[in-house]
């Protein structure tokens, strides 16, 4: 599923239009991405959780050349997935 | 930010009622919620994706007793930020 079938589907779910079922859910996306840019922790009960983690610079290698390469000092985004979502994925797991 | 913050913008910026804004909010939660659990990956684009991986059984151990168990097959998620995501964090 992408963006697009995303806003179709709450589009479907509800009685909001497909433009405004777009914008909300651009203006939820933006606001995730503000949020972590200023390193505020997302909660979100249920579904799971974001926060930034730091990494520091390293030497590295292209894996393909062997060439060594600078990894500058980065953050990333890390999700931890919530306890109903966890176990709602595994009920259908073991298949 | 939680769940609250955002049924506060939807409120404030859609005008929508704060009952409908909350359930909006749930509702595109539930949709993604809904999806994985089919086994479908979520992708949103400029941010990220959400991808099931299939882990095999295996054995393992119960680190404090020693004992020898069966871990079953699951599946987990992981979450993989977008590049345009990783390079606004990193200007």
């Amino acid at each position: 599923m992408n963006k697009s079938e995303l806003i179709e589907e709450l589009e479907n779910r509800s009685d909001l239009n497909l433009k405004v079922s777009e914008t909300i859910v651009n203006l939820i996306v933006d606001n995730m991405k503000k949020a972590l840019f200023d390193e505020d922790r997302i909660e979100l009960r249920g579904f799971g959780s974001f926060h930034i983690e730091y990494y520091k610079a390293y030497t590295g290698r292209n894996p393909k050349t062997g060439e060594l390469i600078q990894v500058s000092e980065k953050r990333l985004p890390f999700f931890k997935v919530g306890k109903d979502l966890k176990e709602r994925i595994n009920q259908n797991g073991s298949k | 930010m939680t769940k609250a913050d955002m049924v506060d913008l939807v409120y404030e910026q859609i005008g929508l009622s704060k009952r409908e804004s909350a359930r909006i909010v749930e509702s595109i939660f539930d949709i993604i919620k809904e999806t994985l659990e089919q086994g479908e990956n979520v992708k949103i684009s400029g941010f990220g994706s959400f991808n099931l991986q299939h882990k095999k059984p295996r054995r393992g151990r119960n680190p404090q007793t020693g004992e020898e168990i069966t871990i079953s097959a699951r599946r987990v998620l992981s979450f993989k930020a977008s590049n345009v995501l990783r390079e606004q964090l990193n200007p």
